[in-house]
């Protein structure tokens, strides 16, 4: 009969999962990296520039200069009417002719429909703060966000994040993240 | 009767404490998948601005960082003064060194990851839009067209 072996002695095992417990303590970040992403349009050469020309009544100009104030369409708003007037801009409901033309697009799910061709151009001052130009930013988002939102209640039932990869690209289409980034030497605002 | 006989030994036995590894295991599990490690240590300093609409940064690996802020510290504020700056890894770098930045962070990348590149600007929210204008064109120009605001999550900014 074979002699039991002595136990091994396990009293230091939980000494070595507190080092490599305080190691991860000591080393980790809980923080989540977020933000607001947004895609640069690529660098051009100068001659190129011009050739790009929109209709005025498509694009909504959004001015923040140096002391914070924003300014619509050369009116000045204060920041909490943006979102709506970004909305009204975007849907064009009575087909104002001031407002965004339409063109007719094949998008999935929908068959042919009527897409805004409206942009925002978003101009700020070198001397604008960094957290008003996000706070701008995020309002123009918040608008976009809540026009897929009501789009996607009103196809599929269920809010914009609930829906499939698929389906969420056809809205996309429908409401793209419009904003222009504007060269900076147009930025020649106060 | 043997069966009510008062026990011999009166002694406590010790407390088991062949489970402690274990729990000590749970709470180590649980940092290791929670964890992130700190990327760079800062040089200025950066309170990010409030948003509503924030997206969560995905793929770490993807994503490099550019920080503009005050220098922190009063020694770095003796030698560079208090004018916000930009930091690249560890250092305080200049707008023409984001080309540089931007090639080495794509070349230590996969190559089929490279399109999915991110940057993420980490700007303190009283910073000047110039310096930030400044950035983004530099980046526009080194081809890293992908841009996360980093931000955090606010309920209302208004």
């Amino acid at each position: 009969m074979p002699r039991p072996l002595p136990e091994v002695n396990s009293s230091s095992q939980a000494d070595i999962a507190f080092m490599l417990l305080i190691f991860f303590l000591v080393t980790t970040t809980m923080d989540v990296d977020s933000g607001i992403s947004r895609v640069l349009p690529p660098a051009v050469d100068d001659q190129e520039q011009t050739d790009q020309q929109l209709h005025e009544r498509n694009v909504l100009e959004v001015l923040v200069n140096s002391k914070d104030n924003l300014s619509v369409e050369g009116k000045r708003m204060r920041l909490p009417d943006l979102k709506d007037k970004v909305k009204e801009f975007f849907t064009n409901p009575n087909n104002d002719p001031n407002l965004p033309a339409k063109r007719v697009m094949e998008i999935e799910f929908f068959g042919p429909v009527e897409v805004s061709k409206g942009i925002i151009s978003l101009k700020n001052a070198r001397g604008t703060t960094y957290g008003m130009y996000i706070k701008v930013q995020n309002e123009i988002a918040r608008a976009v966000s809540e026009l897929r939102n009501s789009l996607s209640v009103q196809k599929f039932g269920k809010p914009f994040d609930d829906i499939n990869a698929d389906q969420q690209k056809a809205i996309v289409k429908f409401y793209p993240n419009a904003v222009s980034e504007a060269e900076p030497d147009e930025t020649k605002i106060d | 009767m043997s069966k009510f006989k008062e026990k011999k030994n009166k002694e406590l036995p010790a407390i088991s404490t062949s489970s402690l590894p274990d729990i000590i295991y749970m709470l180590l599990f649980f940092f290791m998948v929670s964890t992130t490690m700190k990327e760079n240590s800062l040089l200025v300093k950066v309170t990010a601005p409030g948003a509503t609409e924030v997206k969560k940064l995905e793929k770490k690996s993807l994503v490099s960082y550019i920080y503009i802020g005050s220098p922190l510290g009063l020694k770095n504020q003796a030698i560079f003064g208090t004018e916000p700056r930009i930091q690249l890894n560890d250092a305080y770098a200049n707008v023409e060194d984001i080309r540089n930045f931007i090639a080495s962070e794509r070349d230590a990348m996969d190559e089929s990851d490279r399109p999915f590149m991110t940057t993420s600007i980490k700007a303190d929210e009283n910073v000047k839009m110039g310096i930030v204008v400044d950035v983004k064109q530099a980046l526009r120009k080194a081809g890293a067209l992908k841009i996360n605001y980093s931000a955090r999550k606010v309920e209302s900014v208004l």
